[in-house]
């Protein structure tokens, strides 16, 4: 067991591209840390640079409180498992998990035990002498955490384990990987792509983007109080819907109306000369239809009428979408990164908004709807930078409080 | 499908199938003897010198120009005479150590080379394999003068290393090229893996690389060695005595009972006796010599 601290990590390529870019984080011993973000955002390289497959560029690793950048991965007590799960094909399921402590020296009668143990635990007692060209998918995965656990590692990392897996099976490990954790209570690093099994798994999340560390928080907090745009957009599914504002006689000029501006946040959008064109960001569940919404709790928003699009149905939920003239003209490059990742094209000046309203709805697709936007929970963010003013102007309110 | 039918379509059916079924036999037989013809060629050019060969090694000296195939008196008087001299035995011992050593020293170079070349990034890499392709290429003739010099400039003209170092060198290539192939499609997580789980470099590669590149070593070590023992034109201008030359080499001294006869008996004999290996080892390795040559032509 023991604590990561990443102080300043910077990992620079012999071609001179800058993968990570000074990353400071600490993670508590028994700590699970989920680093997540796009492809190509360097969690992988970070979570290399951890394990001792990378070398550091610039800053200190520490783990347990020993610095380990010149150590080899050896050294580091550390155990991994990879995307492909990296099974030794021409070993068994018995000696691949054992290869690590044979290796470490360790009498074959302990390797035995070990190895039966995690079996046991893992469900693979009748495949250990089976070579890994003959597991099912889900009994690899299966191995690969095996061969970590046997070791009883001070910290595990994880290099998206379950991204091989089908969809369902994915769900079950995702449940499997956490109750594991739990058990062990041992320091672990997760890497993914997946903001899904992200918040579902992690006791804190690393946000990356571009090399950079966008925020790290427990998924409550990344949920409620995004830092800034990516953050916002990237976490949360269905993403949150941005909107172009304009600043104008005390309220925000929005497609859906216009949204009147807390005390606090009008002097931060004061204070900061982000100028008068700003992004607002409301979550699909900040919209209802207005028939549901309670009179007292109406007046906490604005209600706005439009034409639904299209609406799907789940049962619990149904989704509404309806388009809006937007003007995010001052497009910013965290919006363009989120659409890259989400694989959709931006269509100038139209946005697409998603409402996620309660399944006792009566609204049918393409009528007008009337809807009510919950203003509270309302992200303003700095076009430009990125930056969410609104947590600025909560944060400026409660030193006041 | 109803389950009543008419027998009348049923036969039809029937008779359709057949019919189909026929025509598909007509061409696989045509195909089939088609096939046969064209292998039956080629096999019977390349095979009937070769079993020319074998017949005149087992003809009695005044019966080598009796051009029937099969020998009247068979005799191993040719094989018992070759066996019998130094001059055949001992250039026979030439070839396999000067091919063993050989063989040895260049799979070891290669393997470690291409690993580098299929792992790592380093300045050069590129002008390192061109020139590895370039020495394959190179036709061995216009090599001969120079490395004559050399050779007995330094003194190891007419000595193993004399022919060693040049059959590594261009096994080398060979291998190179082989071996990195094989070292491509073993996935660089695995040795990550290795390394996560306690292995020091070298414990990485003997233990998960190197098991896993076997196969690879074993074709790359069978093609090196068929290399040397076939090898003529150095052997034959590297060496002047019996003490280095190799058997191929040494099948042109053979000197015939007087001036003016040909030994061709004891000639057959010593070609059919330098044959009998390489047939075992393809025979041995058939598949494997075929993956070797066409490794890494195609992806998966």
């Amino acid at each position: 067991m023991a604590e990561i601290v990443l102080d300043n990590i910077t990992k620079r390529f012999p071609d001179g591209s800058l993968a990570v870019d000074k990353i400071s984080l600490d993670i508590a011993d028994g700590e699970f840390v989920i680093l997540v973000g796009p492809s190509g955002c360097g969690k992988s390289t970070t979570l290399n640079m951890i394990a001792g497959l990378e070398d550091i560029t610039e800053g200190e690793l520490r783990i347990g409180g020993q610095v380990v950048n010149n150590k080899a991965p050896k050294d580091r007590d550390i155990a991994m498992v990879f995307q492909s799960y990296a099974l030794y094909p021409h070993m068994t399921v018995r000696e691949n998990m054992g290869f690590a402590l044979k290796l470490a020296k360790t009498p074959q009668n302990v390797i035995n035990e070990k190895v039966e143990e995690a079996a046991r635990v893992l469900d693979l007692t009748q495949h250990l002498d089976r070579k890994p060209a003959n597991l099912s998918g889900g009994q690899r995965q299966r191995v690969a955490m095996g061969r970590a656990i046997v070791r009883d590692p001070q910290v595990f990392l994880m290099d998206e384990p379950l991204s091989n897996l089908d969809a369902k099976l994915r769900v079950q490990t995702r449940t499997q990987v956490s109750r594991l954790q739990k058990r062990l209570g041992t320091t672990m690093v997760y890497v993914t792509h997946d903001q899904t099994e992200a918040m579902t798994l992690g006791d804190r999340l690393a946000v990356m983007r571009a090399g950079l560390l966008q925020q790290a928080g427990t998924p409550k907090e990344l949920y409620e109080r995004p830092v800034n745009l990516f953050v916002a957009g990237f976490i949360g599914s269905p993403a949150m819907n941005f909107l172009g504002a304009t600043l104008e006689e005390g309220s925000l000029r929005t497609p859906i109306g216009d949204l009147p501006v807390s005390p606090p946040l009008r002097q931060v959008l004061e204070r900061s000369n982000v100028g008068r064109s700003v992004i607002v960001g409301l979550r699909p569940e900040d919209f209802e239809d207005v028939a549901l919404v309670s009179a007292e709790n109406r007046d906490y928003g604005i209600t706005f009428h439009t034409t639904i699009d299209v609406l799907e149905s789940v049962g619990s939920d149904v989704f509404a979408y309806f388009t809006a003239e937007s003007d995010l003209s001052a497009r910013s490059d965290q919006l363009a990164d989120l659409a890259t990742d989400a694989g959709v094209d931006t269509v100038d000046g139209e946005t697409t908004i998603t409402a996620r309203l309660d399944a006792a709805t009566n609204l049918r697709e393409g009528q007008d709807a009337e809807l009510w936007a919950d203003l509270r929970p309302m992200h303003v963010f700095d076009p430009e930078s990125g930056r969410n003013l609104a947590l600025e102007a909560t944060a400026a309110g409660a030193d006041r409080g | 499908m109803a389950t009543v039918t008419t027998t009348s379509s049923q036969t039809a059916g029937v008779t359709a199938r057949s019919r189909r079924k026929a025509g598909r036999q007509r061409t696989t037989l045509a195909q089939k003897s088609g096939w046969g013809t064209a292998n039956f060629v080629v096999v019977a050019l390349a095979l009937i010198p070769v079993l020319w060969l074998v017949s005149l090694s087992f003809k009695t000296p005044t019966a080598v120009l009796d051009p029937s195939f099969i020998p009247k008196s068979w005799t191993w008087s040719n094989y018992t005479q070759i066996l019998k001299t130094s001059q055949f035995i001992r250039p026979l011992i030439n070839s396999i150590g000067i091919g063993l050593i050989s063989t040895v020293i260049a799979v070891t170079l290669a393997s470690m080379a291409a690993y580098a070349v299929a792992r790592l990034r380093f300045p050069g890499k590129g002008l390192l394999i061109g020139m590895s392709l370039l020495i394959a290429m190179f036709p061995a003739i216009a090599l001969v003068t120079p490395l004559f010099s050399i050779e007995r400039a330094i003194g190891l003209f007419n000595t193993w290393p004399g022919l060693i170092i040049p059959y590594v060198a261009f096994g080398l290539p060979l291998g190179i090229y082989t071996l990195s192939a094989f070292f491509r499609e073993i996935p660089w997580e695995l040795e990550k893996a290795a390394k996560v789980d306690g292995a020091t470099p070298l414990q990485a590669f003997m233990k998960v690389i190197a098991p896993l590149a076997a196969p690879g070593m074993v074709t790359t070590a069978i093609l090196v060695f068929l290399f040397c023992w076939n090898e003529f034109l150095f052997a034959i201008s590297f060496t002047s005595t019996i003490s280095a030359r190799t058997a191929p080499a040494s099948i042109a001294y053979f000197a015939g009972t007087s001036q003016f006869t040909v030994p061709t008996g004891p000639i057959a004999a010593a070609s059919v006796v330098i044959t009998i290996p390489i047939i075992i080892f393809v025979v041995l390795f058939q598949r494997r010599i075929v993956a070797g040559l066409t490794s890494g032509a195609v992806k998966g």
